[in-house]
């Protein structure tokens, strides 16, 4: 590294998110021919961070320099007249443009009659260097992903970009187009840029980075430089010392019931946006809570909708209570007696104009047909009975869903859901954005179930919580299973690495 | 077939395709920009009885055309300020234009119904028959139409604002300054559409005479996979089926000409089916949308 | 798309009522504000011309009576595009549906003429109204299969059908009887819908009335149109309570074509007595406009069509006796939209 001033400082970044902090950096640069590695968990705060940077978000405080000199960043635009890029997750190119065209939308400085031809010197040197060898004239659309996102960084380099910031790169690409990327950063370092690469994958850190930088909670725990950094202090930093969880008395474990489901080496078919699943084999009976863990995105979603049969397999069966369940429809697997709690309430759960009434009355079956109509005295006396049966207090029924709380949304799913007393529950990250007094209630409310002989599929991230409330765990890492776990392995040392692909996970 | 028969049908297909092909010109601007216009027919109808009334008050037709083009341009605006300005639905207020523009047409063409008129005068070109002005014009005007959309960075931005508006403002791009010059160039071709019809075609101004000409341009501007170069064939193809027809009943052949007229249209929807089921459908991906700014 | 989901749809929704009732009370005002402005320019006493124009309309009996005769097919070519609004579908397509349920009727009424009435009338309705969902089956399964947009299809089948129409009347169908246009042959006295002595109010407005009140009955009481507002409302939501989408596009889509044919039925039965070339002025696209301004709710929808039938009747009357262009209703009718739309910032397109 040289002496030159920084390519980026930031000092005393503050932001928030209603009561949400979801950034306190003290301090944070990049210099050139650097490349800096952002890690932590989902939540840490790195996108944000990112973003701010980047002039998509504006800080509540802090204070920024490039190249020695003291800016506002109001604005992406004016972020890459500074030299600053950012290539996001889902990329912002436009599909049907061609390649040369979305180039061409970025670049300032082109005159008002545009061709391939004229960028097609500027794109040379730079393509080659990265590895890109598309035809310009190919709309974007039809590229490879790990093509598209050369294309990415391509447009951000031409449009002037000296600072580079990659969010999870790695996140949509397949294991051979990983190596790619890794030479292209290599490439780029060398020739001068400054990097900052996002991510939660400590493998790729190891291979890339100068320095590293792990995010906890919204601040800058630690900073290691490449030669100081192995796992063992990256994952101590990012999950922290294993602290006692001090667990509610849990209901006796209890001899393992009769077979719920059964999923025998499920393989979904490829899709664009979504996560394939590939021979994910598992059983859940009654009176069992099932964990599983990871990083969202490695298939969660696809493995729940499977289950409840939103998604067909490619191949593999699905048996449930023995029989067999492949081709089901949505209301037949509910009707069985299974119910459904996604992690997007309002979007995916509820309708949004509708009353909790309504919002009550829905997917019910059977249960509240009368005639043509429906048994709307029967919705509230369901209503009225849930205080016993979840703890918290019955919402009222003529509210609008969409005005409702976030917590108070999902109880709305809940009390629908698990009013008439469901076989299997599948719960989505059931307390993501819940307060402490609403989460433990949804925690208490499974263990009920499961003692009431339901069984219980749960996903989550927050491994403190599927410690506490599963008598069995396993870890989903891009769309397979790669571990299994009793409860004798419930640390986060043990269970970690897995979720993150480190090379030690034994 | 025989020569005189083809030619006959081929120069009447190009005069009768002439206004599809300004007006789907136009449409096709718009809906690049991610706006639809479902009131294309209304911007025709005040192009042709403004040219009308203009042409016949000064004699002149090619003021008339010039006012017609100025008086689509207005009445596209005006259904800009609703969609972008007020952000309303597209397809409510496009139908608004409609009625607006049958009521206006009429208001302004009933002085001259039956006024004799001196139409756009022809220019031959040696060994390739004798049209007017605006048909000459039609296909060049398709040609800069291409170059204007595919290579020049006006044009990169408005396809831009039609597939993403969110991604052409990150871009730097104005969306709705955008859209509206995209409606301005629009109403112009609209106008000039209408003005064809009536000042070369029929010659005269009554109610409603653009006989669904502009639901025609608007399938045709699909039909054209929103490219101006297909659009030249597709004016043909469609022009041609009236005046085929026209040209067949003339030498007493026994084709409906009811059967023939729905050609165009089911071929449109065949064309949309296969490219549903190939999903390789080529619509800007944010037509009919409204933009709502950085959210 | 158009409509706002979050009215409960009730059968009585006082605030929805209130609200459907001013806005008719403001656009009539409006109405008669733009027309007075029309009449002044045109060096004519506004005042007098709507006392005369009034009287007419509302002291006459007859005058009324052609009001209910307008507004009749209003009713059932709006439930057309209400109907699929409420899942979130855009039918434009009420012209062509409207166009074939006459076809359709007319093909019975042509080959059943021996039938008595009370079998042939129901035959030609239940025909009517086959026609025009058969037009609206083909639109429908292509949106549920995802494979083309449904305002495309059905707008481009708006122009199909009369030439369908035409096709007929001017070769298998056609009358014998000479006339300046083609016809078919007049229905026998058993095809027609009876109408009320000394006015030309017919069944079709019973019709009508019935399918309102069912719509707005099914889609607040019933079970079936809680699910149709649910998917309006979050479509992957209901996928994931069970909630057959697809299934439901299809059959709505349907249901609303075959209204539309049961319109164009009423016309061909009740009002032309024949199958004529021209059937419709745009009866398809007012119904749009109807639907799209009444918010989708039964209550206002009858509103909405009795105030266009009031717009149009006084235009025609002023046409007669102040010599004002009926075109000054399309212009009228086209201002007080254009002032609506502006207003509603906050609706997205579809």
């Amino acid at each position: 590294m040289t002496d030159a001033p920084a390519l980026l400082e930031a000092n005393g970044v503050v932001k928030r998110f209603g009561a949400l902090l979801a950034n306190d950096v003290a301090e944070f640069a990049v210099h050139a021919g650097e490349v800096v590695a952002l890690v932590g968990e989902n939540g840490a705060g790195k996108s944000t961070l990112c973003k701010i940077l980047y002039g998509y978000y504006r800080p509540d405080a802090g204070e920024f320099r490039v190249a020695g000199e003291r800016l506002t960043i109001t604005s992406p635009r004016e972020a890459r007249r500074h030299g600053i890029g950012m290539v996001f997750q889902n990329l912002s190119l436009i599909p049907a443009l061609t390649v040369w065209e979305n180039i061409a939308l970025y670049v300032e400085d082109l005159p008002w009659l545009i061709g391939p031809a004229q960028l097609r010197r500027r794109m040379r040197r730079l393509a080659d260097r990265l590895g890109l060898a598309v035809d310009p004239n190919l709309p974007v659309g039809r590229l490879a992903v790990g093509d598209r996102q050369k294309v990415e960084i391509l447009k951000q380099l031409l449009a002037g970009a000296k600072l580079l910031i990659l969010d999870e790169p790695t996140k949509v690409l397949a294991p051979q187009e990983t190596e790619g990327l890794f030479r292209t950063i290599a490439e780029l370092r060398d020739e001068g840029y400054g990097l900052i690469f996002v991510t939660h994958k400590l493998r790729e850190v190891l291979a890339c980075a100068d320095r590293i930088a792990v995010m906890r909670q919204g601040r800058i725990v630690g900073t290691l430089r490449k030669s100081e950094a192995d796992e063992a202090t990256l994952l101590a930093l990012m999950f922290g010392a294993a602290s006692p969880v001090v667990a509610p008395p849990r209901s006796p474990p209890k001899a393992p019931g009769e077979l719920a489901l059964q999923l025998d080496r499920i393989t979904t078919a490829p899709e664009i946006g979504a996560v394939a699943l590939r021979d994910v084999s598992l059983t859940l009976r009654s009176g069992e809570i099932l964990g599983v863990a990871g990083v969202s995105g490695n298939g969660q979603r696809e493995l729940a909708e499977v289950v409840l049969g939103l998604r067909r397999q490619l191949r593999g069966g699905k048996r449930l209570w023995g029989e067999d369940a492949a081709t089901w429809s949505v209301a037949r697997v509910r009707e069985s007696g299974i119910a459904s709690i996604p992690d997007d309430a309002l979007g995916l759960a509820l309708i949004p104009g509708f009353t909790v009434r309504e919002n009550l009355a829905l997917g019910s079956g059977r249960r509240y047909r009368a005639g043509l109509d429906l048994d709307w005295r029967r919705v509230a006396a369901d209503m009225e009975s849930s205080r016993a049966q979840l703890h918290f207090p019955p919402l009222p029924l003529d509210a609008i869903a969409a005005v409702l709380s976030g917590g108070n949304q999902q109880r709305l799913v809940l009390t629908r859901e698990l009013v008439h007393g469901p076989k299997l529950i599948v719960a989505l990250y059931p307390t993501r954005g819940l307060d402490a007094r609403s989460t433990q209630a949804v925690r208490t409310v499974f263990d009920e179930a499961r003692a009431a002989d339901a069984a219980v599929l749960l996903f989550s991230e927050d491994l403190d919580e599927l410690f506490v409330v599963c008598d069995r765990l396993i870890v989903l890492r891009e769309g397979r299973i790669a571990g299994t776990f009793s409860p004798e392995s419930f640390n986060p040392e043990t269970i970690g690495p897995w979720m993150v692909g480190a090379a030690n996970a034994a | 077939m025989s020569t005189p028969f083809a030619l006959a049908v081929l120069s009447s297909s190009v005069m009768s395709g002439t206004s599809l092909l300004y007006a789907t010109l136009g449409e096709l601007v718009g809906e690049r920009a991610g706006i639809v216009n479902l009131g294309l027919e209304g911007v025709m109808l005040i192009g042709a009885s403004i040219g009308i009334a203009v042409c016949s008050s000064t004699g002149d037709p090619y003021v008339g055309v010039a006012a017609a083009s100025l008086a689509g341009m207005a009445a596209a605006l005006l259904f800009g300020y609703i969609v972008i300005g007020r952000r309303a639905n597209q397809l409510a207020s496009g139908l608004t234009l409609l009625f607006f523009g049958f009521g206006v047409s009429a208001l302004i063409g009933r002085p001259f119904v039956g006024a004799a008129i001196t139409g756009l005068p022809r220019l031959g070109l040696p060994g390739l028959g004798a049209f007017d002005l605006l048909v000459w014009l039609g296909a060049p005007t398709a040609v800069l139409l291409w170059w204007l959309l595919f290579r020049t960075r006006w044009g990169l931005a408005l396809r831009a604002v039609g597939e993403d508006p969110a991604a052409a403002f990150a871009a730097g791009r104005r969306p709705d300054v955008i859209q509206y010059q995209a409606l301005a160039v629009a109403g112009l071709l609209g106008g000039i559409g209408g003005a064809h019809l009536a000042l070369a075609l029929a010659l005269s101004w009554d109610e409603g005479m653009t006989a669904g000409r502009g639901f025609i341009a608007i399938a045709l501007v699909i039909f054209a996979r929103w490219n101006p170069l297909w659009a030249i064939l597709g004016a043909l193809v469609f022009g041609g089926a009236e005046s085929l027809q026209l040209q067949l009943q003339a030498r007493g052949a026994a084709v409906s000409p009811f059967l023939m007229n729905m050609i165009p249209y089911l071929l449109t929807l065949l064309v949309l089916v296969f490219w549903g089921f190939n999903r390789r459908f080529a619509a800007p991906a944010a037509l009919g949308r409204n933009y709502f700014g950085v959210e | 798309m158009p409509h706002d989901s979050a009215i409960a749809g009730r059968w009585l929704p006082s605030l929805v009522v209130g609200r459907g009732v001013t806005r008719a009370f403001a656009i009539a005002l409006i109405a008669l504000a733009v027309f007075a402005l029309l009449l002044l320019a045109d060096g004519k006493d506004p005042l007098r011309a709507y006392r005369d124009t009034l009287v007419y309309v509302f002291g006459n009996t007859y005058g009324f009576s052609e009001l209910l005769v307008r507004m009749t097919p209003l009713l059932m070519t709006s439930i057309a595009v209400a109907l699929p609004s409420r899942l979130g579908l855009i039918n434009v397509g009420g012209e062509g549906q409207l166009y074939m349920g006459a076809w359709l009727a007319t093909a019975g009424a042509l080959c059943f003429a021996d039938l008595p009435a009370w079998q042939l009338l129901p035959l030609i309705t239940a025909l009517g109204f086959a026609g025009g969902g058969l037009w609206a089956l083909v639109p429908g399964i292509l949106r549920a299969a995802k494979i083309v947009n449904e305002t495309i299809s059905t707008l481009l089948l708006n122009y199909v059908a009369p030439l369908i129409v035409s096709f007929f009347i001017f070769g298998a169908w056609r009358s014998a009887e000479s006339s300046a246009y083609p016809q078919s042959p007049a229905f026998v006295d058993a095809a027609r819908l009876p109408s009320l002595d000394g006015t030309r109010i017919h069944l079709g407005l019973l019709f009508g009335l019935v399918c309102l009140a069912l719509y707005g009955f099914a889609l607040g009481r019933t079970r079936w149109g809680l699910e149709i507002r649910a998917i309006g409302g979050n479509a992957e939501a209901s996928r994931r309570l069970g909630i057959p989408v697809q299934g439901y596009m299809i059959a709505v889509m349907v249901v609303a074509g075959g209204v539309a044919g049961m319109a164009g039925m009423a016309e061909v039965s009740a009002i032309q007595g024949r199958l004529v070339g021209e059937l419709s002025p745009g009866y398809g696209y007012v119904g749009f406009l109807v639907s799209w301004l009444a918010g989708g709710n039964a209550l206002s929808i009858l509103l909405m069509a009795f105030l266009f039938a009031v717009v149009s009747s006084v235009g025609d009357i002023l046409q007669i006796t102040q010599g004002v262009p009926y075109a000054v209703v399309n212009v009228l009718m086209a201002v007080i939209l254009f002032i609506v739309l502006g207003q509603r910032q906050i609706m997205r397109a579809g």
